[in-house]
């Protein structure tokens, strides 16, 4: 069962209208990255995803239930969101409190908690820092936390908004593998970044909004090669793809390996 | 006189275990922008902690070796005159801004205030660098309302409005979208076109590529290559560090290793492009020739 956006209006108590008519479908499974430059509606999509904001028009259903007929705490139950800025999180004083936040407001038992959280920590990578008190943790294990704390109570979909931003090579490996790992157990992962090498690599699927609007759903290659798109959108190709289109080498190059065959 | 000058620099944290910086000798010099990269916890933050003052003024632990910063021993310098001399940005807006001002706009002159500055000439600053940063329009808006990346410009103009003459920048970009990025980078290649000395840890490689004029690579606390950024950008050092290089040097790797090599190891998109039309122009006459 998936996320369906039907027609989805949003527009914020003052009139301002962020999103205008979104037709998206999320399947289970799925990896999808939203790209677009700031205000063009993607943060306001992906939490009409998860019912911290419901549509003013058109809906939102998540497995078949429409997020109007349900709480927030409900439907993020299946849908996680971690946030850009893990201070915007994460706030226990330390981690496995962070941790075991959720489990201890929906009362789950001993043993259900310690199988979830010792999950969400293998897949991000936080083992050595459970006993720490998060504000002492540099950024990106930081946001490791958050992304955990988030893993320990979601089922089915989890929201990343910019989760490589501020983080080092080995760190974005980590992202790299929980994302596999995560598919490898049907859950769909949906991402907001600026960072089209992470598109790329690791999102097969490419959303870009620009006005509140869906303008391209495809693959990166798809939007990299569509001049009309990276200019409503302001995206910026990927130094190897700019490089291959101004040697009219290929539009669609995405990896060096697209281009390496193309040079004499 | 040198920007800096670190001799045999170990520094450990107190409660640490081992070293942020381990036996560190580097000189610093004068109107450079340093790009400094490594891994997270390889001693960037720390080595911009040192050359600020934050070490040992401000963090706990045990420093040994010789640091001056600007010809002065670094014991020597008085905390407040330092951190006159030397503007720092945190890597983290959320930590920088004060929290006790209720506008942009006084939050950028909250720094100024500090350093007795007239009114006129306040206002002047903060209107200027308001603009530089494309923050304007978030000048009477309360800091607390502001998105992370306006937060990080907030934290980076409030740096420059004070004019120092050195700067340290801890990943300025971090929260930023690509374009906001590009011109965080040109405003401080304008710095330090204007004569300031500045020392930058980022993990953007493209950018440092096309902006800086010498990177520090770090690793484990130990500076493990220093030099002129095209020459540091081809080397094994970035391997060794664990850090990316620009795509387009990464290509023209790729294209050595398949006996295409270039003959030079760009690190800007432009050079690459020249590199490699070269080549392509190059073989059409070969084909031409044949045919």
């Amino acid at each position: 069962m998936p996320i369906a956006l039907h027609d989805v209006h949003y527009a914020y108590p003052d009139g301002t209208p962020a999103v205008q008519g979104v037709d998206l479908t999320l399947e289970r499974g799925e990896r999808l990255a939203i790209v677009g430059q700031n205000g063009a509606g993607k943060t306001t999509t992906v939490k009409l995803m998860n019912g911290l904001l419901r549509p003013t028009r058109g809906t939102v259903t998540v497995d078949g239930l429409s997020t109007a007929t349900r709480t927030t705490a409900q439907v993020a139950r299946q849908v996680g969101y971690v946030f850009q800025n893990p201070d915007d999180q994460v706030f226990a004083g330390d981690v496995e409190a962070e941790l075991t936040l959720m489990p201890r407001y929906l009362r789950w038992d001993a043993a259900r908690t310690a199988e979830r959280v010792a999950r969400a920590v293998e897949l991000t990578g936080i083992g050595r820092y459970v006993g720490s008190n998060p504000n002492d943790l540099p950024f990106p294990v930081k946001k490791f936390v958050a992304i955990a704390a988030i893993l320990v109570g979601t089922c089915d979909y989890v929201i990343l908004d910019e989760p490589t931003a501020g983080l080092d090579r080995p760190g974005t490996r980590q992202l790299a593998t929980m994302l596999d790992r995560l598919q490898d157990d049907g859950i769909a992962v949906v991402t907001i970044t600026h960072d089209m090498r992470f598109v790329a690599d690791a999102f097969p699927r490419v959303v870009a909004m620009a006005d509140g609007t869906v303008i391209a759903d495809g693959s990166a290659a798809d939007v990299f090669a569509d001049d009309d798109v990276l200019i409503r959108s302001q995206l910026q190709r990927l130094e190897v793809a700019q490089l291959a289109r101004n040697l009219n080498l290929t539009d669609r190059a995405t990896r060096i390996a697209d281009v390496l065959p193309l040079i004499p | 006189m040198d920007l800096a000058t670190l001799r045999d620099v170990t520094f450990t944290y107190a409660y640490a275990e081992v070293p942020a910086l381990d036996g560190v000798t580097l000189q610093l010099q004068r109107g450079q922008l340093y790009g400094v990269v490594g891994i997270n916890g390889s001693g960037k933050s720390t080595l911009c902690s040192l050359l600020r003052g934050l070490i040992p003024h401000f963090h706990q632990g045990t420093l040994e070796g010789k640091v001056e910063i600007l010809g002065k021993d670094l014991g020597e310098w008085d905390a407040a005159e330092l951190s006159r001399t030397i503007g720092c940005v945190f890597d983290n807006p959320f930590t920088q801004i004060s929290g006790i001002k209720d506008t942009v706009f006084e939050e950028i002159a909250f720094g100024l205030e500090n350093l007795g500055i007239s009114r006129s000439e306040m206002f002047a600053r903060v209107t200027s660098v308001g603009e530089q940063m494309g923050i304007t329009a978030l000048l009477r808006k309360n800091p607390n309302e502001l998105s992370g990346g306006q937060r990080q410009k907030v934290a980076f103009a409030s740096i420059i409005a004070m004019d120092s003459e050195v700067l340290v920048i801890d990943e300025p970009t971090s929260q930023l979208d690509p374009q906001s990025s590009q011109a965080v980078f040109e405003i401080i290649a304008d710095l330090k076109a204007r004569g300031k000395s500045i020392v930058l840890v980022e993990h953007k490689m493209d950018l440092m590529a096309q902006f800086a004029d010498r990177l520090v690579v770090m690793r484990s606390g130990q500076v493990i290559a220093e030099g002129l950024t095209a020459q540091v950008l081809a080397s094994p050092a970035m391997d060794a560090a664990d850090v990316p290089r620009p795509e387009v040097t990464d290509l023209a790797f790729a294209l050595e290793a398949a006996g295409k090599g270039l003959g030079s190891i760009p690190v800007t998109r432009r050079e690459a492009e020249a590199a490699i039309a070269a080549r392509m122009r190059g073989s059409r006459v070969h084909a031409d020739r044949i045919a």
